[in-house]
């Protein structure tokens, strides 16, 4: 019997669950599998399912196994289904069930709403994978290669413990729901996936970097808010699958910043100080700090929209509930049940913005949209500073939350990247100086040639400070040839 | 000489602030400010849970320092401040008593131990005297003949729910219960690894060692009992058993499946290089590379593992077994053995991705040195340059006890 932190790899499905004594669950797991494995097969990474590429697997949750790096074929990867070790006597931390104890099964009031939660989850998971298949194509290093597959086996694997969820607690509807997982497609004009950002294409990789900084952290925000569940096997699902998201926001993070060290390194060796001197930066085959402003603009503002309506009942319900807590609640100070409090929410009144105090409870979109804001600030900052050490005078910033809105209270009006409420025509004629042109993706398109010689890197991009493992520079990541 | 003590730092030029580490620090050592994650030297305990988890690798930074730099000088750093290139060499063990252990044993190779480029990054000092990792003996039999005079054992350790990570090359501690004659803990005895990184069986977590029992004649007539090693060879099946380690960063197989891999070896020298064959040979057909051993012992019933041998397949393995000691037929050691090999050695340590590992008693790397030495005159190799360069390249190994 496992005792919940080793993991059993001896059977088909690696987990800490039980699953050997639970045979429905592996049953319902195992038919599941097949499904899955020809998902991966037509939907992963293209071009590369036979190459060898240097994985890292949990071997156990317990931190001292966590990371075992090995070459491994993709489609060989160990999915598993893996828990944060149970916390003795949890409690149900927020709403209106605040200190009973945590549930082990769901409560039949709720099955409808955690359904929906966990289906809206599992659905990115696949999506990105879908989104980024066609990425290994252009891989400006070996090095890079190897983190966008193990970005990729990593989101497999959060839908699998979704999967596991849907199966072991939601019956014939949790396995229906688990197929059609399967069955949707990023960008699919029947089928799509059910998130917006989730059918865009990923076409280059500083998207793949914009979209792992910024649409990554939206699901690490999400993440956060569900390891807080009383719904015990969500919280202890999310927790592990926060330690795994936390390399793909590393992956974002110095994607962005190695782009932007390139650029601030060629523009100092050419004699260039003046950043918006477009065409000047362009000449020497990097990406001008503009166009990368430009890109910032964009996948911000996409993931904006996916916390959804800034006043929401649905979230007040599932933190009523005790299913959907805040980011990071268990160190929050208040109450934890918000009937009483009040949150700050910017809104849009007759064509302007103004901050309005709305019930606590209506506002957790807002809040926790306010906390990845803050998140996401950091690594601006971070690359910001490897602007100033090179000496060139820019900043990245991050655009104002009305900015190019889809969803919420800014869907219904257009403002500039610093807030500025614009009429249609000034938007028009504004556009182009704040998000990426044709021109700007066919110019970052161009620069897409795969680099796949050991150590070597496009010029781009600059090599990172450290390698993955520890490894030297020219370490081969991926065996692309055998 | 002022002491120097070793201090856990962050690298905030590669760290994203993703809290993974202080969220997984038992100890409460690591907090964070709008600016940088920082370590407390005062908490810290070495533990190494937060190394593993870490995205982006800034956590393993560990500097020599005369005064730990405070809390406050580390929330204002925007990069790490700079260090003395010798700390930056990886470290074999983090604690004293090991690392004297492993830096005996590495002296005699020629110069400062390197690992192998393409080695995994091993985890060391995981558990120490203080708190050793709880070991099930699940295996302990005899691997010499029941007639021969050395009685080696092989000793399965099985850690259950305890994650206890290695590499292949890589040492573990034990502590042998009781006090020494002045009523002190025994001291700790280092025993190399004899499986692969998966375990005995592939996904196994347990590993095994390779024990001789040592009993030999004193001067005074009596006979001098090994303590860790008659505590080890005569524990029970299901016994209990404190381990600590994992130790050694240098000696380390490397991961490139295409690397040749010369292993020189005499008697329980052998330990490693079981764990090397067996993980090439799990690997299997991704490997272009072969092991070649050399392996010497007194006659082939006291040659641990002689059976098991000969069912490597030669494509994994190339093996000379040599006797020093068996009857009708003369006195061979392995250097002699290498001598007969000269072409096949030259043509070997000529290409860049050959390795060389050396284990066994001391004196082993004296024989194999004069013979390599030999063997570079014969096929015009200046074999002192080439080992100082595969040394420094960490493609030569030596540890011997």
């Amino acid at each position: 019997m496992p005792d919940g932190i080793n993991v059993d790899y001896d059977g088909l499905i690696p987990n800490n669950v039980g699953l050997n004594e639970d045979l429905r669950v592996r049953k319902a797991l195992e038919t599941w599998h097949p499904g899955y494995i020809d998902w991966w097969h037509d939907m992963g990474p293209e071009g590369f399912q036979e190459a060898l590429v240097y994985l890292r697997t949990a071997i156990s949750v317990d931190p001292k196994g966590w990371a075992k790096f090995d070459y491994v074929k993709m489609p060989e990867y160990k999915w598993g289904i893996l828990l944060a070790p149970a916390v003795e006597g949890r409690t149900i931390p927020f709403g209106k069930h605040k200190g009973e104890p945590a549930w082990q099964e769901v409560p039949g009031e709720y099955r409808a709403m955690m359904r929906r939660l966990l289906v809206i989850q599992g659905d990115t998971e696949p999506a990105s994978v879908e989104q980024q298949r066609h990425l290994g194509a252009t891989a400006p290093s070996l090095y890079d290669l190897r983190n966008l597959f193990q970005v990729n086996v990593e989101e497999g694997r959060h839908l699998w413990a979704m999967v596991y969820l849907l199966q072991k607690y939601f019956g014939t509807q949790g396995r229906e729901e688990a197929e059609e997982l399967l069955r949707r497609r990023s960008g699919h004009a029947d089928t799509p996936r059910m998130l917006g950002a989730f059918n865009e294409a990923t076409p280059d990789w500083l998207s793949f970097f914009m979209f792992t900084y910024f649409t990554d952290r939206d699901g690490k925000m999400q993440l956060e808010a569900l390891a807080q569940s009383g719904f015990d096997p969500l919280s202890r699902t999310c927790r592990f699958m926060l330690t795994e998201e936390a390399h793909h926001m590393f992956v974002g993070e110095t994607g962005v910043s190695r782009v932007v060290e390139r650029t601030c390194e060629a523009m100092r060796a050419a004699g260039i100080t003046d950043a918006g001197d477009i065409a000047a930066v362009r000449a020497l085959g990097v990406i001008d700090l503009p166009t990368i402003q430009k890109k910032v603009n964009l996948h911000f503002s996409l993931t904006l929209d996916l916390f959804g309506n800034e006043i929401s009942t649905n979230a007040a319900n599932a933190f009523n509930a005790g299913i959907k807590g805040r980011y990071r609640e268990d160190k929050l100070a208040d109450d934890h049940a918000l009937l009483d409090a009040t949150y700050p929410v910017l809104r849009c009144v007759g064509g302007a913005i103004v901050e309005e105090q709305v019930p606590a409870l209506s506002a957790l979109n807002m809040r926790l949209r306010d906390d990845f804001v803050a998140d996401a600030a950091g690594g601006v900052g971070r690359w910001n500073k490897v602007i100033e050490k090179a000496g060139i005078g820019f900043a990245l910033a991050l655009p104002h939350v009305a900015f190019n809105r889809a969803i919420g209270e800014f869907a219904a009006i257009k403002a500039d990247p610093a807030g500025r409420i614009l009429d249609a025509a000034e938007w028009a004629a504004g556009r182009a100086a704040f998000l990426p042109t044709v021109e700007d993706n066919l110019y970052i398109t161009s620069l897409m040639k795969p680099v796949q010689a050991s150590g070597e890197y496009a010029g781009w991009i600059a090599p990172p400070k450290a390698g993955i493992d520890n490894k030297p520079g020219n370490f081969e990541y991926v065996k692309i040839h055998e | 000489m002022n002491a120097v003590l070793k201090q856990h730092l962050i690298d905030p030029e590669i760290c994203i602030r993703c809290n993974t580490c202080e969220a997984t620090c038992p100890v409460g050592a690591i907090t964070h400010d709008a600016n940088n994650y920082v370590v407390d030297a005062g908490t810290c305990n070495f533990c190494m849970d937060c190394v593993a988890p870490c995205p982006t690798g800034s956590i393993d930074n560990w500097f020599l320092v005369r005064a730990p730099y405070s809390l406050d000088e580390q929330f204002s750093w925007q990069e790490l401040p700079p260090r003395a290139p010798e700390a930056a060499e990886p470290a074999d063990a983090l604690d004293d008593e090991a690392t004297a252990l492993l830096a005996e044993a590495h002296a005699r190779a020629g110069g400062r131990a390197r690992a192998p480029a393409t080695a995994s990054k091993p985890r060391i000092n995981l558990f120490n005297r203080e708190t050793p990792a709880k070991a099930r003996v699940t295996g302990n039999f005899r691997i010499t003949a029941a007639d021969a005079s050395s009685d080696v054992r092989h000793i399965i350790l099985d850690f259950g729910a305890v994650a206890f990570p290695v590499l292949e090359g890589q040492s573990i501690g034990i502590l042998p219960p009781g006090h020494d004659g002045q009523g002190r803990p025994h001291a700790m005895r280092l025993y190399s690894i004899a499986s692969p990184r998966d375990g005995e069986r592939p996904n196994t977590n347990n590993i095994s060692l390779t024990v001789k029992r040592v009993r030999e004649p004193r001067a005074d007539g009596g006979i001098f009992a090994g303590i860790a090693s008659n505590y080890l060879c005569d524990l029970p099946l299901g016994a209990s058993v404190g381990v600590v380690g994992p130790f050694g960063a240098t000696f380390l197989m490397p991961d490139d499946p295409d690397a040749d891999i010369i292993m020189i070896c005499t008697g329980t020298g052998a330990a490693p290089f079981r764990g090397f064959t067996e993980r090439r040979r799990r690997i299997g057909t991704t490997s272009r590379g072969r092991l070649h051993l050399f392996f010497g012992a007194r006659t082939p019933q006291e040659l641990p593992y002689f059976g098991p041998l000969q069912k490597v397949p030669t494509s994994v393995l190339d093996q000379e077994l040599v006797y020093s000691r068996r009857p009708g037929t003369p006195r061979e050691y392995v250097q002699d053995r290498m001598r007969q090999r000269a072409a096949d050695l030259a043509e070997l340590v000529r290409r860049p991705t050959t390795h060389v590992f050396i284990c066994g008693l001391r004196g082993l790397e004296e024989g194999v040195e004069q013979a390599m030495a030999d063997i570079g005159r014969q096929y015009g190799i200046d074999w002192p340059a080439l080992r100082a360069g595969m040394l420094e390249d960490g493609r030569y190994h030596a540890e011997t006890y």
